[in-house]
C-alpha cells in the first residue's frame, strides 16, 4: 500500500508542477492587469485542489492498471502467433482483430477523456440543452474509433500518411462548406481534445506493436500518425451528426406546415 | 434543498450551491460525480474484458492491482470534474469578463499568448514527442547523433511548439473579438499544412501531425474553452456557441506547421 501511496505522491508532485505555471499566469494577470478580486475565491481554491488531486489519482490509476494491460494486449494482438500467418506473407485482412480492437479501445478511451468531458459540459451549457453532452461525446468516440481503425490499416498496408490526412482535410473542408453549422467551431475543437491523457498512450502502444511486427515498417516513422487519424475523424463524425440532426429536424417540421 | 437526481453531464447550467463548507463540497463529489465516472470508465473495462476472454483467451495477470487502479481512475475523474466546475470554468469566465470590461485588446492578447505558451512548454506529452523527434532526426542524419545535439534539438522543438500554441490562442481570441470566419481560418490552416508537407523532410511529417493532437492538456482545455465562451458572451453581437469555441482547433493546427518548419530549419 505504501508503494501506491508513493506513486500517488509522485504523481501529485508532477501534476502540481504542471499546473503551477498556469496558476502563476492567472494570478499575475488577475492581480496586476485586471486588478479585481475573483468572485468566491474559496470555492476556486478548493476546486483547484480537486483538479490537482483528481488528476494525480486518475493518472496513477491509469499508469498502474490500465496502461500496462493495454500495452500487453496491443503486443499480443499484433504478434505473429495471434495473426496465425507468417508476417511476410500476411495480407491486410489477416490483421482484422487489430482493427476491431483499435476501434473498440479508441471508442472506449475517448469516453473517459477528461478534456472532452469538459468541452461537452460547456457545449451543453451554452447551447441551452440543444446539444446533449453525452451525444456529442459518443459522436466524437465513433470518430476516434473509425480513425484508429483506418490508421491501423494504413500501417499494415503502408500507404503514405500525408495522402490519407490531406484527403481527410478535403472531406472536412467540403463538409464545412456544404453543410454550414452553428457548431462548426465546436466540431473543429473536438479534433484537438479527443486525444490526450487516456487515448494517446494506449493508441501509441498499438501503433508501435503493429509497426514492429510488420516487416519493412519502422516503429519510429510508421508508429507515428495514429494520433493524427484520431484527431481527424471526430471532426467528420461531429459535422455529419450535426448535419443529419438538422435535416431530421427540418423533415419533421415540413408535414406540420403542410 | 431539493434532492438532486440529475446526472452529472446533464446538469450543465445548474449553479453550485454557495456557502457550503469544504466538507459539503467533498461529499458532493461522491454523491454526484462517482456514478458518472463509473459510466465513463465502464466501456474500457468491457473492451479489455471482451478481448481478454474471447480473443486472447488468457487470464488477466494481477487482477487485484487492476481493480485498485480502476477505483483510483473513477475517484480521480470524479474529483477532476468537480474541480472543473468549481475552479477552471469560473476562472476562465471571470478572466474573460474582466478583460472584456477592461476593453484592452493588447492585454488580452498578452494573456492569451502567455496562457498558450506556459501550458504547452511544460506539457509531459510534448516532452515525450520532442524526445522521439530528436531520435528520428539523429537517425536520419539531420543532426549529429550525440546526447547534446539531441537535447538541444528537443528543447528547440518544445519552444517552437509552445510559441505556436501561444500564437494560436492569440489568433483564436482575435477571431472572437473581430468576428473572423472560422471556416476560412481553419481551411487556410489546412492549406498551410498541405504546402508545408510538400516541402518538409518526410521523417518529420508524422511527428508534426501527431504534435497537433498532444499539445492541448487536460487543464488547458477547460480554461481556454471557458475563456472563449466567456469572451463571446460578453462581446455584443457574438454568440457563445458559434463564436466561443475554436480556440483548441487553432492550437491543434499551428503546431503541425511549426514543427514541419522546425524540421526544415533545424
Amino acid at each position: 500500500m505504501s508503494d501506491e501511496l508513493a506513486l500517488v505522491l509522485e504523481s501529485l508532485r508532477e501534476t502540481a508542477l504542471a499546473v503551477a505555471p498556469i496558476a502563476v499566469i492567472l494570478v499575475v494577470f488577475q492581480r496586476f492587469v485586471l486588478r479585481r478580486h475573483l468572485v468566491d475565491l474559496r470555492r476556486i481554491v478548493v476546486g483547484f485542489v480537486f483538479v490537482v488531486v483528481g488528476m494525480a489519482v486518475f493518472l496513477t490509476g491509469l499508469q498502474e492498471a490500465l496502461f500496462p494491460l493495454g500495452r500487453v494486449m496491443a503486443e499480443q494482438l499484433t504478434s505473429p502467433e495471434l495473426i496465425g500467418v507468417d508476417p511476410a506473407l500476411a495480407t491486410w485482412s489477416d490483421y482484422w482483430w487489430v482493427y476491431v480492437f483499435g476501434a473498440a479501445i479508441g471508442f472506449a478511451t475517448t469516453l473517459a477523456e477528461p478534456a472532452l468531458i469538459a468541452v461537452a459540459i460547456k457545449a451543453a451549457e451554452v447551447s441551452a440543452g440543444t446539444i446533449n453532452a453525452w451525444g456529442l461525446r459518443i459522436s466524437v468516440a465513433i470518430g476516434v474509433a473509425i480513425g484508429i481503425a483506418v490508421g491501423c490499416l494504413r500501417i499494415v498496408t503502408g500507404g503514405p500518411l500525408p495522402v490519407y490526412i490531406i484527403s481527410g482535410y478535403v472531406v472536412v473542408a467540403l463538409l464545412s462548406w456544404k453543410a454550414p453549422s452553428p457548431i462548426l467551431a465546436l466540431a473543429f475543437d473536438t479534433g484537438g481534445v479527443t486525444t490526450s491523457t487516456v487515448t494517446v498512450p494506449l493508441v501509441a502502444a498499438l501503433g508501435l506493436g503493429l509497426a514492429t511486427t510488420i516487416p519493412d515498417r519502422s516503429p519510429l516513422v510508421d508508429g507515428f500518425g495514429l494520433i493524427a487519424f484520431a484527431s481527424l475523424f471526430p471532426m467528420v463524425t461531429v459535422l455529419v451528426h450535426a448535419h443529419l440532426a438538422t435535416r431530421r429536424a427540418r423533415h419533421a417540421h415540413i408535414p406540420q406546415e403542410a | 434543498m431539493a434532492p438532486d437526481v440529475e446526472t452529472r453531464h446533464g446538469d450543465a447550467g445548474r449553479a453550485e450551491p454557495r456557502g457550503r463548507g469544504v466538507v459539503g463540497l467533498v461529499t458532493g463529489v461522491f454523491r454526484h460525480d462517482v456514478a458518472g465516472s463509473v459510466r465513463d470508465l465502464l466501456p474500457i473495462v468491457l473492451v479489455v474484458a471482451f478481448f481478454q476472454a474471447v480473443v486472447l483467451r488468457q487470464g488477466i495477470p494481477g487482477v487485484g492491482r487492476i481493480v485498485v487502479g480502476a477505483v483510483a481512475v473513477v475517484v480521480g475523474l470524479a474529483l477532476f470534474v468537480r474541480g472543473l466546475r468549481l475552479a477552471l470554468f469560473p476562472v476562465g469566465e471571470q478572466m474573460a469578463f474582466g478583460f472584456a470590461r477592461k476593453g484592452s485588446t493588447a492585454w488580452l492578447v498578452a494573456f492569451a499568448f502567455a496562457l498558450g505558451f506556459t501550458t504547452t512548454v511544460a506539457e509531459p506529452a510534448l516532452i515525450a514527442v520532442a524526445a522521439e523527434a530528436a531520435d528520428v532526426a539523429a537517425l536520419g542524419g539531420a543532426i549529429a547523433d550525440s546526447e547534446a545535439a539531441r537535447a538541444s534539438y528537443a528543447t528547440g522543438l518544445r519552444l517552437t511548439v509552445a510559441v505556436s500554441v501561444g500564437l494560436a490562442i492569440v489568433v483564436g481570441v482575435l477571431r472572437i473579438i473581430r468576428g473572423w470566419s472560422i471556416r476560412v481560418l481553419i481551411i487556410g490552416g489546412y492549406v498551410g499544412v498541405l504546402l508545408m508537407t510538400l516541402v518538409a523532410p518526410a521523417d518529420i511529417v508524422g511527428i508534426a501531425y501527431d504534435a497537433g493532437g498532444v499539445t492541448t492538456s487536460t487543464v488547458t482545455v477547460p480554461l481556454v474553452t471557458a475563456l472563449g465562451v466567456g469572451l463571446a458572451s460578453s462581446i455584443r453581437g457574438r454568440n457563445p456557441l458559434t463564436d466561443g469555441f475554436g480556440l483548441i482547433a487553432f492550437a491543434s493546427l499551428t503546431p503541425m506547421m511549426f514543427v514541419m518548419a522546425y524540421g526544415m530549419v533545424a
